[in-house]
């Protein structure tokens, strides 16, 4: 017995009367195995239906393959209604990765040659919708047909589909560009709008076809000048505006002709004043017109005052009530705010003002054009209002308005003070969210205004007291006390309040941060660093310094511990160095965005010291004497380093040696030193990104089979000419070693 | 730009053009080989669907898998319910533009290009529903979901490969009518064929 198959909306009834995901699964898999059974009984009178079930419950995400066959048959069907839901099919479940979609090329070419005007709708319409190169290729001659036929309901489907063709088979331009020419002097809306967007697609993709459109400027002008200038019209009118969607088409292409071409632009200049100025504001559908009409005008060679009234178009965009026409303006003014800046500059305040967005996409954009439009006169009443975003802005935001405040302040700060007082700033609002390099960038600066030391140190102070929790507010502000903390208990700064400050406090506050779980491992190492070098900057006893160093002398952490252990020793054992060693950084010299490279330097630098196997111990004074040997020696007399993680430290100087950019090939290594199996060798590096910069590693190698101890090499390099003075002590084969030697033979690729 | 620069620039986020790599995106993330270069389509897909998620149509311009669309559509269709109803009708996903409208419990969700105009897209939206509104005599969700081969009708006699074919409501709407006429069989009562 024949069960009736279910109509179509029972079937949606059933499904959504499903209370659970397994029941509805239930329904429409026992629905799908009598559907897959009709068609395999090939029934053909409830197959359209089947077919239509089959795609509902293709929407709600079930398979539906096996219907793909059925979509065949339900196109070569004579019936309409089969045709109808075979087409849908079609376009829902065939695509050109299925090899199964050309065989409905045939079915389609009869429909599109023999077919009532509804069915070749059908057929060009699925062809349009997922015809793939072959079918394109195939088919071409058909469609090429319907362009001439007198239904306009044809011929519009025609037109577009021959776009879809050009698109996947790019060759057929040459069929369909010749009756664009024709077409255009169509009156039909739809058949002039798919033959524009037609013309369009040939201009994109062919130089050739750019070229002989040209032409038709004039033409396209005239079409949209009466379309602008026509009455108001029931059939095509939205909201006052006659047919947006085909004007809003021809600007397109009144773009693509225009760019780089002066007699176009010329040709098309009055009639976009003309729309500019006349368009109806009132409703988005004047406003898209007239959006289009501004990136046409930008787009184009056009006269200076247009370009200034497509931008005011914009500014007052930017005051509309509707977000999303303040949206578009904000991302048109970013694309022309190099190009245009003075123009966009003049709406810079409404720019401003649409910081206050609440909607994140809106605010970003605001943020990104803010920052483009700062410049050296804008830059305080602009940083202001930035520093104000930073405070309440959403945090997906902060780290790029972060950066970006930093930026600006760097390229326009109109005096260091205000230049510490931004980044401060930036620190304490924002400091989780900054860059890396900002630690870096703000000692630098602070390090160089030797007039702010005192300012700056006690705005730092200030700020640590109230908050340790900002890494990199808390790292600036270590070092600072550290560097300046004679400076902040003097209390005689005048630019801020005076603030009595008392030694204890002091050690009190970088103690906490010491010991704070908040803080870094680098944090620490700061405030340790800045611990020791007020050892020699205040005047009490440093018991309480001595304490807390001796006591890190066991800290898990290895760099923590190892630092608390050298300052300890320092303190034992070297305490008359302990000044010298202690004493300010010299300024060092920056040259802006090479403050990366300089820390880099210095680090690698570091090493140096270090290249002997055993662990080092500091070696000042012998260094200052090793000095006074060199003759000419000048008399500013670096000091060396502490092992301090500030970038810029002096090290920098003994290897800042004068050179020119060397050839590329590299340097021989160099064997300066062999001593019953204890050799020295020099390697040579010039890093490629600064090859001022020579790198020379000394590596000391035992070959013996004695041990060697207690090994100190120490070396010391004049500026010029380039000569490296090496002082070894070591102990070996039970006897004690010293050698003084001078390297004179380094290779000549090393110092030219 | 020398080292050490911060990602924000001046000139960021400048939309490039020509950038088409959505389906590359989509098949890459789908785990599979890119597809060839597809050409560019106008509207690469308009999709509906409810405010519990429920997809109540499809139509795609572009050729996908079945398994791309299925996680494009998860992906977009969770991204769009996320927003806040005062947020503006435009996001940036991929490298595509979403111009998207809420009518009653119905989300109409169109990508575009990146050099098509998101204003006169809304407006398409706006067409499309106002066309849905006539033919149903005012529309709710309930009739885009038991005629949802109706909804694919209309829509195709409004735009086609992803382009506006005709822009008088009335042409439209009559050759929707002629069509139904020539569908047997008729059911009387609602004057629409039914299945």
């Amino acid at each position: 017995m024949v069960v009736p198959s279910l109509k179509l909306q029972d079937l949606i009834e059933e499904i959504r009367g499903a209370k659970t995901q397994a029941q509805e699964r239930e329904v429409i898999q026992k629905e799908c195995a009598h559907i897959r059974a009709s068609f395999r009984d090939g029934d053909p009178v409830h197959r359209h239906r089947q077919l239509a079930k089959l795609l509902y419950v293709h929407m709600l995400g079930y398979p539906a393959h096996f219907g793909q066959m059925e979509c065949l048959k339900l196109i070569a069907s004579s019936r309409f209604t089969d045709k109808r839901v075979g087409y849908l099919g079609a376009m829902l479940l065939l695509d050109e990765r299925h090899d199964a979609h050309l065989l409905i090329t045939n079915s389609i070419k009869n429909d599109l040659s023999q077919g009532i005007q509804p069915v070749q709708g059908l057929a060009l319409c699925t062809l349009s919708t997922m015809g793939s190169a072959e079918m394109c290729r195939d088919l071409a001659p058909e469609v090429e047909k319907l362009l001439l036929q007198p239904s306009p309901y044809v011929r519009k489907k025609a037109i577009l589909t021959a776009v879809h063709m050009i698109r996947k088979v790019p060759e057929l331009s040459s069929v369909f560009l010749p009756p664009c020419a024709q077409l255009l002097h169509e009156r039909h809306h739809g058949i002039l709008l798919g033959t524009i967007t037609l013309i369009t697609e040939l201009c994109e993709r062919s130089p050739a076809a750019l070229r002989h459109f040209r032409k038709v400027v004039p033409q396209l002008v005239h079409i949209l000048r009466t379309l602008v200038t026509m009455g108001y019209s029931t059939e095509h009118s939205i909201s006052g505006v006659s047919d947006p969607f085909l004007q809003v088409q021809i600007l397109r292409l009144l773009r693509i002709l225009g760019r780089n071409h002066e007699e176009s632009s010329e040709t098309m200049n009055d009639l976009l004043a003309q729309v500019a100025t006349n368009t109806d504001t009132s409703r988005n559908a004047g406003n898209a017109v007239l959006f289009e009409t501004v990136l046409t005008i930008m787009d184009i060679r056009s006269a200076a005052g247009l370009r200034v009234l497509a931008v005011n178009i914009l500014g007052r965009f930017l005051l509309n009530s509707d977000r999303n026409i303040r949206y578009v303006a904000l991302t048109s003014l970013l694309r022309l705010v190099q190009s245009d800046h003075s123009a966009v500059q003049r709406h810079r305040p409404t720019v401003v003002e649409c910081l206050r967005e609440t909607d994140a996409s809106l605010s970003r954009r605001a943020l990104e054009l803010s920052l483009a439009l700062v410049n050296s006169s804008n830059v305080r009443a602009m940083m202001q209002e930035l520093q104000a975003f930073l405070e309440s802005c959403p945090p997906d935001l902060r780290a790029d308005c972060a950066s970006g405040i930093l930026l600006a302040a760097e390229r326009f700060a109109p005096t260091k003070r205000w230049h510490i007082d931004t980044i401060l700033h930036v620190l304490t609002t924002a400091g989780t969210h900054v860059r890396d390099d900002a630690v870096a960038n703000l000692t630098q600066l602070i390090g160089g205004a030797q007039e702010l030391h005192a300012y700056s140190v006690r705005r730092l102070y200030n700020a640590l007291a109230e908050d340790i929790s900002q890494q990199p507010l808390v790292q600036v502000a270590a070092w600072c006390i550290g560097e300046y903390g004679d400076l902040l208990l003097a209390g005689n700064c005048e630019e801020i309040e005076p603030l009595q400050v008392d030694e204890e406090e002091v050690l009190a506050l970088l103690e906490k941060v010491l010991q704070s779980h908040m803080s870094l491992p680098a944090t620490r190492g700061y405030a340790l660093t800045a611990l020791m070098k007020l050892s020699t900057r205040l005047c009490g006893d440093n018991n309480r310094i001595r304490q807390v160093v001796s006591i890190y002398g066991s800290c898990l952490d290895v760099e923590l511990q190892q630092r608390a252990v050298e300052y300890d020793t320092l303190f034992r054992k070297y305490d008359h160095m302990r000044a010298a060693i202690l004493e300010k950084m010299p300024l060092v010299e920056r040259d802006g965005p090479q403050a990366d490279e300089e820390a880099k330097e210095s680090k690698e630098a570091a090493q140096l010291s270090e290249a002997a196997p055993v662990p080092t111990e500091p070696q000042a004074s012998q260094l200052l004497d090793l000095l006074d040997l060199l003759d000419g020696a000048s008399g500013d007399v670096q000091h060396p380093p502490h092992l301090d993680p500030s970038p810029g430290g002096a090290l920098v100087h003994l290897l800042d040696l004068p050179c020119v950019p060397p050839p590329p090939a590299p340097i021989p290594d160099l064997k300066v030193f062999e001593r019953e199996g204890v050799q020295l060798n020099l390697s040579f590096i010039r890093p490629p990104e600064n090859p001022a910069l020579l790198l020379i590693t000394i590596t000391a190698t035992n070959f013996s089979e004695g041990d060697v101890t207690h090994f100190i090499c120490q070396a010391a390099v004049p500026k010029a000419p380039l000569r490296l003075k090496l002082r070894l002590t070591y102990d070996h084969f039970h006897q004690s070693v010293q050698e003084i030697f001078e390297v004179n033979n380094l290779p000549v690729e090393s110092w030219q | 730009m020398p080292a050490g620069c911060p990602p924000h620039s001046t000139t960021a986020s400048l939309p490039q053009h020509g950038d088409r790599g959505f389906p590359f995106a989509a098949a890459a993330a789908a785990g599979q080989a890119p597809p060839r270069p597809r050409p560019a389509a106008a509207m690469q897909f308009m999709l509906l669907f409810s405010r519990q998620g429920k997809l109540r149509l499809q139509k795609w311009y572009v050729p996908l898998s079945d398994k791309e669309k299925k996680k494009i559509t998860r992906e977009l269709v969770q991204t769009v319910l996320a927003r806040k109803p005062k947020m503006c009708s435009f996001l940036e996903w991929r490298d595509l533009k979403i111009v998207y409208k809420r009518y009653a419990s119905l989300y109409f969700c169109c990508a575009i290009e990146d050099q098509d105009n998101e204003l006169i897209t809304l407006e398409i939206i706006h067409r499309y529903v106002e066309l849905l509104d006539k033919y149903f005599g005012s529309v709710c969700e309930l009739d885009i979901i038991f005629n949802f081969e109706k909804a694919y009708f209309i829509l195709d006699e409004f735009l086609l490969g992803g382009e506006v074919q005709e822009t008088s409501k009335k042409n439209v709407l009559k050759a929707i009518e002629q069509a139904d006429l020539l569908q047997e069989p008729r059911h009387e009562y609602f004057n629409v064929p039914v299945y």
